[in-house]
């Protein structure tokens, strides 16, 4: 059930260079899964669409959800100044998500081999993924992309699967994108999930090939529960909401089958 | 006992409150956030003769109190609208307004004549007004000849009860409002959005792909209240107002100016209850002011 609640801020700390960790205590965390998101309210009413943001871990005990988020503009600019103890108004849980049952069974018989990719603030949501994949008994390998050596949420990668590390400028892991990684590393997978840019996306659905690729997708969104049709994308059949090969990445999404979306 | 009732064309509303088309589909998706037994009406998302695949992206972005949205009328055309949403509709006691959207006078004809015997639907509002289309929409709300001829073919194809939408974009709205009265309408509808325009300057692009785009939102209410009561001086027929209604005191405010009945549409984004809330808030203040009929305040400033 989707809703919009008043959640409280547990903490908040920098992890990086414009990077900050959030985390909110809401009823909302008990139905939260990897590859969903929240919308996040401002308390400037001159800013007042919801802010998109995924969901980058769930508490064990069900009762916050993480956000891991770059500030981009003015609205998370104002939520990497809220405190412990602050509230925050959120709409969710949106989207999707991930499959999880689906993908610890696509090798058929013996255990998956799931490789996730996350490129900038798309390795977020990757680590929720990582973790309820890794505790379905799937063996998971990350391979995240940074700009640089300033990473974030690596160690918590290596806990979970066997972890490699892409940086733009060669200083740290691979010099270059998530792929070369993957092809430096001769890494070999049953299914792949990747969120992050665009470009990168387009580039993982075309390494796949024949393989099964989930990626998740972004766009500017207004209402984010699939009533506005703000947020599509172009699909290879029909879709099931408005007939015309346009998807909703909202409520369709934002996790698509590569082969399924035109990007 | 308060009365909250309004009649429109002989269709009795429980209230006055209702959604902007193209805001809340056909009820579906909020129907998880609101009980749309509590609505005056439910007004669907445009819906066209054929299917029709909206614009590129990015379709919307956020505006100072608003937003703007270059949708482009997407949307599964009336044979899927029949066999899906209307029965989903059939579930709720409440009023449904089905919003028509074209590109020639035929296809607006096409899905009036259609929806005629579908006794679920209770009127219909013409989509004369949307800024985001090439050809249909605007062309025909913004030339007072066309409008006036539209709405004569329309009334001629359909007995069920017809609802304008007017767009603020023309020099005159009064005038508008005259061009639908005098073509048969039932009622009007206004406002549609403003056209806008937004340049993300970091990138140097239109952060629509369509370049302009239709504002709505609490920034535009100052507007639409001096267009409401413009119009609603101008006609004979009811005007339902819309046009950044968030709340209750937002709708009291429209109804002064002359709206029978309101919409809310772009706040649903920012609040999926607002639309209880405003039926809630307009009882509250009936309440404060010893109203016992919501009749008495339309038009009264």
């Amino acid at each position: 059930m989707k809703a919009k609640v008043t959640g409280k801020v547990i903490s908040q700390s920098c992890i990086a260079p414009g990077i900050y960790d959030l985390r909110i205590e809401t009823a909302l965390a008990s139905e939260a899964h990897a590859g969903q998101f929240v919308g996040v309210f401002t308390k400037d009413s001159s800013a007042l669409l919801p802010r998109p943001i995924s969901i980058c871990g769930v508490s064990d005990d069900k009762r916050s959800i993480r956000l891991v988020y770059r500030v981009a503009g003015k609205g998370t600019d104002e939520f990497s100044r809220l405190e412990e103890g602050d509230e925050a108004s959120i709409l969710g849980v949106l989207g999707n998500g991930y499959d999880i049952e689906k993908l610890a069974g696509i090798s058929g018989s013996d255990s998956s081999k799931v490789l996730l990719l996350g490129g900038g603030i798309g390795i977020p949501p990757m680590l929720e993924l990582a973790k309820e994949l890794h505790a379905a008994g799937v063996k998971v390998i990350s391979v995240m992309g940074y700009r640089d050596d300033r990473t974030f949420l690596l160690d918590e990668f290596t806990s979970v699967s066997e972890t490699y590390v892409a940086t733009e400028d060669g200083s740290l892991g691979t010099k270059g994108n998530v792929l070369d990684a993957v092809r430096e590393n001769r890494i070999e997978f049953d299914a792949v999930c990747a969120c992050g840019p665009l470009p990168m996306l387009r580039a993982i659905k075309e390494f796949a090939g024949e393989k099964p690729a989930f990626i998740s997708l972004e766009e500017r969104m207004a209402c984010g529960v699939g009533a506005c049709l703000g947020c599509v994308v172009k699909t290879k059949e029909v879709d099931h909401h408005s007939h015309v090969n346009n998807a909703r990445i909202c409520t369709d999404g934002p996790v698509f089958e590569a082969s399924e979306v035109e990007i | 006992m308060m009365k909250t009732e309004v009649t429109i064309a002989g269709v009795t509303f429980k209230n006055p409150v209702m959604e902007g088309s193209g805001t809340f589909g056909s009820g579906m998706e909020y129907s998880e956030f609101v009980d749309l037994n509590k609505l005056g009406a439910v007004v669907t998302k445009g819906v066209a003769n054929v299917p029709w695949p909206g614009n590129p992206t990015p379709r919307v972005c956020e505006v100072y109190g608003g937003m703007l949205n270059a949708i482009g009328l997407q949307n599964p055309g009336i044979e899927v609208f029949c066999e899906r949403d209307l029965p989903f509709l059939s579930k709720y006691d409440t009023r449904v307004i089905v919003n028509v959207c074209g590109r020639s006078v035929e296809d607006y004809v096409e899905v009036a004549e259609r929806l005629s015997d579908e006794d679920r639907v209770d009127m219909l509002e013409i989509n004369v007004s949307c800024p985001n289309v090439k050809e249909g929409a605007i062309a025909f709300g913004t030339d007072r000849n066309c409008l006036e001829n539209i709405t004569k073919e329309i009334k001629a194809h359909t007995k069920k009860p017809v609802i304008m939408k007017l767009t603020p974009n023309v020099t005159n709205i009064a005038e508008m409002a005259m061009a639908a009265e005098s073509g048969g309408a039932d009622a009007i509808s206004l406002i549609n959005t403003i056209t806008g325009m937004k340049i993300d300057i970091e990138r140097r692009r239109f952060a629509l792909a369509n370049k302009t785009g239709g504002m709505s939102g609490p920034a535009i209410k100052p507007i639409a209240v001096r267009m409401v009561y413009q119009a609603s001086h101008a006609v004979k027929i009811p005007v339902i107002g819309m046009g950044g209604i968030a709340t209750g005191e937002d709708a009291i405010e429209f109804m002064m100016a002359g709206a029978t009945a309101v919409s809310v549409g772009m706040m649903n984004f920012v609040n999926p209850y607002a639309t209880v809330e405003c039926v809630k808030g307009i009882e509250d203040y009936m309440t404060r002011h010893g109203i016992e009929d919501i009749n008495e305040i339309i038009g009264c400033v």
